[in-house]
């Protein structure tokens, strides 16, 4: 098992990264910026290290400062959670060469998921559905676009092949606008990510947001954890998950999980991984891939009982899965709260001081959180300070579970959106199960 | 073990008159004492979780020893801080001179030390005019960024 983990993050994801190295006794290093002194995981760590100013691109996306730290705290690995670096082939390939195993897939792994027109590519060569689209990069000349969208049909979507996570993304319903849209998402996705190749797809007008999380071990196994509903969503950003996903067709349910855990095996995936599907009609049609832990994990974990980031740390000490597909139930129905400091209807952020700060509990209610009473939450970083998650035996109990652990859920001192999922788990569409991606922001007025 | 601290327990033990002294730090302890046959100052320490400048205990709640109290507490003066993560060298090549000394003047722009992070020897200069007050951190230690290395005065 690895000796030392460096976990380059912060957080509610940190302090579950440290909790998993704790139980395979891998001491543990938090690299934190000056506003993190006060982070929970930082106070429970072995070592730690402070790498910068507040600022991320000075600490948690310094690269420099994060191996540097890896190697005068002379760790074996180095952890990088979601966000941040966790995505970033360079940083992957720099913590090998550097003689760190990285937790996570293969830095070329990383490069072809990461670019979006190559990962389709792949996963259509792997036999797993994809949206109808272009097929490859979208060519320069207006009337090449117009006719690759006269055969997608309209309405299409033209998207940045280095954005993905809902940026640089654009929509356009016909032959008048299309070319236009193509060229400013191009300047955009140029000045955003480097890049300003671009890809159209169809447009699905109403469909579902369902992925799927694998584990594979980079040595010929690999499993599927089974799917994941997250279709409420606002500006793209997830807000409430679900697993397993409901009311899906079983038939097409079966081939898509077959289909992911093939590709896993085709490209040699190494690590946990999320493949994410548009579903509408009984169809899935793969969007893009995760290469790392994603924030929803935890529904996953309570309806399977696998432990995701420990399987992460085992994989990357060159273990073989210990998992086979057949030993993977389903049990029971699983609902995760994001917990943001953020005002529940205009979702200014919220930071500040934490006067007060209980958590529910009791059976199946788990809340991942590195907040505590007097914490102060920095206003550098993202507005994430917990995730509430419960299990029930089926979806009914499950979520009224939820609604009693929100009504005891306390933070004051600061603005949450807790009243915001007070009210969308009695959302009598959402209690029945199976709305699609744009029903939170109708809901919310925004469209 | 860090043999640093170890080194600074035997520094305060001969300093005083205590014969024997024991720091617990969570599970782990040390104890030190003076044998009256002049025999070895140090006993066998155990291995203790090592910690970083100014860290905190391990879990919190946990009375642990806090190794940065043995040390004296910063003197007044400006502090030449770590710019980044990485090892604290005193002088430009090992077993040359070091950069300064105690009681040495500097100017601003004297380079004073050597941060190294991967591989790289980065200098550190002086951003004050004035006399080195005191040096905090030994030869090869490790720090990290806005740590406190050289007072100047």
């Amino acid at each position: 098992m690895l000796d030392k983990v460096l976990i380059a993050n912060r957080g509610e994801i940190a302090l579950r990264i440290l909790r998993a190295c704790k139980e395979l006794g891998i001491k543990t290093v938090a690299v934190h910026s000056k506003a993190d002194r006060e982070l929970m995981h930082v106070r429970l760590a072995d070592e730690a290290v402070c790498i910068g100013p507040a600022s991320s691109a000075q600490s948690y996306l310094n690269i420099p400062a994060l191996i540097s730290a890896a190697e005068v705290t002379d760790s074996s690995a180095i952890h990088p959670g979601y966000g941040f670096l966790s995505e970033n082939a360079n940083f992957a390939e720099q913590v090998e060469r550097s003689g760190f195993t990285f937790v996570g897939p293969r830095a070329e792994t990383i490069r072809l998921m990461g670019d979006k027109v190559s990962a389709i590519h792949a996963m259509k060569a792997a036999g797993v559905p994809t949206v109808p689209g272009s097929d490859g990069p979208l060519p320069e000349d207006d009337a090449e676009i117009r006719r690759i969208a006269g055969r997608i049909g309209y309405p299409v979507i033209i998207k940045a092949a280095a954005g993905g996570g809902g940026r640089g993304m654009r929509v356009v319903r016909n032959d008048d606008e299309v070319a236009k849209a193509a060229s400013i998402t191009r300047s955009e996705a140029a000045a955003a990510f480097g890049d300003g190749t671009v890809y159209m797809e169809k447009f699905l007008e109403n469909p579902r947001h369902v992925e799927i999380q694998v584990l594979a071990d980079g040595q010929g196994n690999a499993v599927h954890l089974y799917d994941r509903d997250c279709s409420l969503q606002r500006r793209h950003q997830k807000v409430l998950e679900e697993a397993p996903a409901p009311h899906i067709d079983p038939e097409a349910r079966a081939k898509v999980l077959k289909s992911c855990t093939d590709a896993c095996i085709e490209i040699n995936y190494r690590g946990a991984g999320t493949f994410e599907f548009l579903y509408e009609n009984g169809e899935f049609f793969f969007i893009e891939m995760n290469t790392r832990v994603q924030v929803e994990h935890p529904v996953t974990e309570m309806v399977t009982g696998v432990d995701i980031v420990k399987e992460q740390l085992r994989i990357a000490c060159g273990q073989p899965l210990a998992i086979r597909q057949e030993d993977v139930e389903l049990r029971g129905h699983a609902f995760e709260c994001r917990i943001n400091a953020e005002d529940a209807r205009t979702f200014m952020p919220s930071p500040g001081k934490i006067n007060l700060y209980h958590p529910p509990g009791g059976l199946g209610v788990r809340m991942d959180s590195h907040i505590y009473t007097g914490y102060s939450v920095p206003p550098h970083y993202d507005s994430l300070i917990g995730k509430l998650i419960t299990w029930g035996a089926d979806r009914e109990i499950a979520l009224v579970r939820m609604r009693n652990a929100l009504d005891e859920l306390l933070v004051e001192g600061i603005k949450t959106n807790t009243d915001l999922h007070k009210d969308l788990v009695r959302d009598s569409a959402f209690q029945r199960g199976g709305v699609n991606i744009h029903y939170l922001e109708k809901k919310l007025g925004l469209c | 073990m860090d043999i640093r601290k170890v080194k600074k327990l035997i520094e305060l033990l001969e300093e005083s008159n205590i014969s024997e002294i024991e720091i617990q730090e969570g599970e782990e302890s040390v104890r030190i004492s003076r044998h009256p046959n002049g025999f070895g100052a140090m006993q066998q320490p155990m291995m203790m979780p090592q910690t970083m400048a100014p860290a905190a205990p391990s879990a919190p709640g946990t009375p642990a020893a806090d190794m940065g109290d043995v040390a004296p507490s910063q003197p007044a003066g400006h502090a030449v801080t770590s710019p980044m993560v990485g090892t604290f060298y005193r002088s430009p090549a090992p077993g040359s001179k070091a950069f300064v000394e105690v009681g040495q003047s500097v100017k601003k722009g004297d380079t004073v030390c050597i941060v190294e992070a991967m591989k790289m020897m980065n200098q550190i200069e002086a951003d004050k005019d004035g006399v080195i007050e005191a040096i905090l951190v030994e030869d090869g230690e490790p720090v990290e960024f806005d740590q406190p290395m050289i007072i100047i005065n």
